[in-house]
Parts: structure tokens; C-alpha cells; sequence
């Protein structure tokens, strides 16, 4: 029996839409806590915390985010550790957030002028009031733009946890496809979505990078 | 401030830096061969030189921002760490490029070091910082932004986060060389009235009217070097070495 694609179908995919937010608010305050650490063990006096970091972000980022999402869900499984589709997504997805954020950070972190540093050891300040008060509020205006980008491309990338079944905007709308038989417009309909969902975040983003860049130059 | 009556008085002089064989190396390059400098208490120690003569990284190395690899320092009797994570408390620096904290007012500046550092109570630091500020005669900016200021005055503020920490040495890298000319005079000012206050201080310039006026004792670097040290009048009056000579005459 082939669904009407109506206003019921329309209402499903479009509800579907609050797991695409969660997840992708899961992994991207999961990925910030995670990112910060990867950045900091980044920019590391010692060079075995230097290694570490290094060797998760050439992990993470040399490896499609698919095989990913698979080695958390069907490989926890295997191992004898099942674990729900919200595990494995939320998992895999903060793992990726923390790699790349990690990276970002790091650059964002380096920015700042030695001088400031240096400044802040000449006052006395040790390596956690460095960091606190001086070098991290002024590498976090550097990183606003280029974190908000990349959410826009964390948002996109929770769609690839349909793959291991798990009921997103993107799930949502192969469901709706498969029973309905209008793969056509339901996947227009999701796509839309997703435009929806991220522009303004771009656009947010480039604004808050344009006011950086008005605020930094002389 | 009152170091210079202690240290005059007494006929042994209080030793604020003593400096042996200090050796350093950036890699395969020398920058320090071997020098050897001591400072007294309420001294004004001037130190000139070439480009790349190893003078900035010298009082760099006084404050432990640079590492050494041979010889020993030792600050007000103590001797460093030749590892440091933390920079002697007692000794004040400024930089060429001011180095303010550009997210924080010229007040915040001030206080944040005596607060997170030294542990003094918020009001009490404000208090002090107003103080020093005043001195260094720009109270009214106490709440405005470092790009807000001029060369000149973000420098005096560099000064009053200095000496906001109570230090018994200051060091100067170069603190008019990025400032435009109608502002050095007001530094330079705000530095003699610290020299005439008794403070220690180790300025590396090429401000040479600044070394006639206040330096005790004027230092010529070259090649990781001392070549040559003397009171001011006398070592400009009458240098010894053929490069000093050739220093002295080219930036006359």
C-alpha cells in the first residue's frame, strides 16, 4: 500500500528536526569540553601530551566520520558492549567535534602574540591564570567565526547517523520516501530543512567574522 | 622606593643582580658568550648595542623568559631556576611592543597581576593601581581600552603594570623604539622620574640623551658580548674600543 505524501508526512519529517538540534547540541557541547582539552594538550610544554592530542586529531580527521558512526554501534556490539543508536551517534559524533574543534582551537590559541604570554608571566600569572585570563578570552573572539562554521558542519554531519538507524531529520525523510514512493519531494522537503536550519548560523557566522575583523584592524 | 638611602649608606652595596658566565644558545646560533654583569641595589644600568648584539635577549634571560644553558643568575641573593615556570616576582619588565592586555581596561591591566599573582584584595590593588597611574600621569584612562591610547600612553600604562607589583628591579627592552617621535619624551620622562626615585633599572635602549641624564653605568654589546662599560661621561666621552667608537658614531 503506497502513503499519500500529506500534511501528516510533512509534520513527521519536520518534528524530526528536534533530534537533528539535539544530537548535534550533544556533540557539539560534548565536542567543546573535549576540543578545549585536545587544544590545550596541543599547545603543551610536554611533548607525550603533545603526541597524544596529535595522534586523535590525525585519527578522527583521517577517517570518514562513517566508519566512525559503524566502529561505535555494530563495533561496541561485536565487542560485547551493545550500545543504543543515541549512544553510538552521540559518542562518535563528540569524538569527531572534539578533533576538529580541537584543531581549530589550537590555531585560535597560537594566535594570540607571544607578548601576551610573556606579558602575563612578567605579572606573575602561572600557567592555569595565564591561560584563564589572558591567552583563552582573547583566542575565543579569534575562534567565534570559524566555530560557528563549523557547527553549521556538524549539523550536516548528523545526518550520516541514520545510518545505524537512528530517527533524524534525514531517517525521517527515507522512511517518509519509502512509503510514500515521492523520494523527490520528500528529500526536497528535508533538504530545505537542513537549509533552514544552518543558514542563519552561516550567516551568523560571517557576520561575527566581518565584526572580528572590523574590531582587529587599524 | 626608598632603596637608594639603604643602599648608599652602607659600605658593602646590596647586590640586586649578579650575572656569571651566562652562556645561551638559540640551537646551533651563540647568543651569549660567556657575559658577566652585576648590578647594585638603586642601580641604572643602561645597555646599548648593535642589532642582534644579544642585549634584549640578555635582560630576557634576567627574568627567566629565556633559558640559559651555562653559567648561573642570581636575583636579590637568589639563585634561579635554570628550568623556571614562573618569572622571579620582584623584578618588573616592559616591552618594545607594550604588550597590554587588549581585552581588559588599563585598570584590569593593572590589577591583575597583584590580584592572581600577589594575592592583594581587589579594592586594595584598584587602589594602588589609581596610585600609579596618577604617576605616571594618566589617571583620567583608568577604564578605557589599550587600542583606545596612544603609543605613549599605552607604554605608561605598561609601566604602571609594572610597578603595580611592587618590584624591586625593573627592566626596560627597548620601550621607545616602537612609539612615534612626539611620544618618546613623555616614556622617556616617566622613566627618569622612576631612576630618580631610586628604582633599579636595566634598560636596553638607544636613547643616549636618556643615558647621559640618569644611567650609572652605560654597557656596549656586541656579538654576545660586553665590549665595553663605563660611566656615561666617560664612555661617551671617551670610549676605549674601535666598535663603541663606530656604535657611538653612527647613531649620533
Amino acid at each position: 500500500m503506497i502513503r499519500e505524501f500529506g500534511p501528516n508526512e510533512v509534520i513527521y519529517i519536520t518534528l524530526a528536526i528536534r533530534y537533528t538540534i539535539l544530537l548535534s547540541l550533544i556533540a557539539f557541547a560534548g565536542g567543546a569540553v573535549g576540543g578545549l582539552m585536545v587544544a590545550l594538550m596541543r599547545v603543551s610544554q610536554n611533548k607525550y601530551r603533545r603526541w597524544i592530542a596529535m595522534a586523535f586529531i590525525r585519527v578522527f580527521q583521517g577517517t570518514p566520520l562513517l566508519m566512525q558512526l559503524f566502529l561505535a554501534y555494530f563495533g561496541m556490539a561485536i565487542l560485547g558492549f551493545p550500545i543504543d543508536p543515541w549512544t553510538a551517534a552521540s559518542v562518535a559524533l563528540i569524538l569527531h567535534a572534539a578533533a576538529f574543534l580541537g584543531e581549530i582551537w589550537r590555531g585560535c590559541i597560537e594566535a594570540v602574540p607571544t607578548g601576551q604570554h610573556e606579558a602575563a608571566r612578567v605579572v606573575g600569572l602561572g600557567y592555569v591564570n595565564r591561560m584563564r585570563h589572558v591567552v583563552l578570552p582573547q583566542a575565543f573572539r579569534i575562534a567565534v567565526g570559524p566555530t560557528t562554521g563549523f557547527l553549521v558542519q556538524l549539523i550536516k554531519a548528523t545526518s550520516l547517523a541514520s545510518i545505524i538507524g537512528f530517527t533524524e531529520l534525514t531517517r525521517a525523510g527515507q522512511i517518509i520516501s519509502n512509503a510514500t514512493f515521492q523520494p523527490f519531494a520528500v528529500i526536497s522537503l528535508v533538504a530545505v530543512l537542513y537549509f533552514i536550519l544552518c543558514w542563519p548560523l552561516s550567516k551568523l557566522a560571517a557576520n561575527l567574522e566581518h565584526k572580528f575583523n572590523q574590531a582587529t584592524t587599524r | 622606593m626608598s632603596s637608594q638611602a639603604s643602599s648608599t649608606g652602607q659600605s658593602a652595596p646590596e647586590l640586586a643582580i649578579e650575572m656569571s658566565q651566562i652562556e645561551k644558545w638559540y640551537g646551533a646560533f651563540q647568543v651569549l658568550h660567556g657575559v658577566d654583569l652585576t648590578v647594585e641595589a638603586g642601580e641604572r644600568i643602561v645597555i646599548c648595542g648593535p642589532s642582534g648584539s644579544g642585549k634584549s635577549t640578555l635582560i630576557r634571560c634576567i627574568n627567566q623568559l629565556e633559558a640559559i644553558q651555562k653559567g648561573s643568575i642570581k636575583v636579590n641573593g637568589v639563585v634561579l631556576d635554570k628550568t623556571p615556570k614562573t618569572v622571579p616576582l620582584d623584578i618588573g619588565m616592559v616591552f618594545q611592543q607594550f604588550n597590554l592586555f587588549p581585552h581588559m581596561t588599563v585598570l584590569e591591566n593593572c590589577i591583575l597581576g597583584p590580584v592572581k599573582a600577589l594575592g592583594v584584595s581587589k579594592e586594595k590593588a584598584t587602589q594602588t593601581a589609581r596610585e600609579f597611574l596618577e604617576r605616571v600621569r594618566i589617571p583620567e584612562q583608568a577604564d578605557k581600552y589599550p587600542a583606545q591610547l596612544s603609543g605613549g600612553q599605552q607604554q605608561r600604562v605598561a609601566i604602571a603594570r609594572a610597578l603595580c607589583m611592587k618590584p624591586r628591579i625593573m627592566l626596560f627592552d627597548e620601550p621607545t623604539s616602537a612609539l612615534d617621535p612626539e611620544m618618546v619624551k613623555e616614556v622617556l620622562d616617566t622613566m627618569i622620574d622612576l631612576a630618580q626615585d631610586g628604582m633599579t633599572m636595566i634598560c636596553v635602549t638607544h636613547e643616549m640623551g636618556f643615558a647621559r641624564a640618569v644611567a650609572d653605568r652605560v654597557i656596549f654589546m656586541d656579538h654576545g658580548q660586553i665590549v665595553e662599560e663605563n660611566a656615561p661621561e666617560l664612555f661617551f666621552g671617551n670610549p676605549q674600543h674601535e666598535r663603541t667608537k663606530n656604535f657611538l658614531g653612527q647613531i649620533s
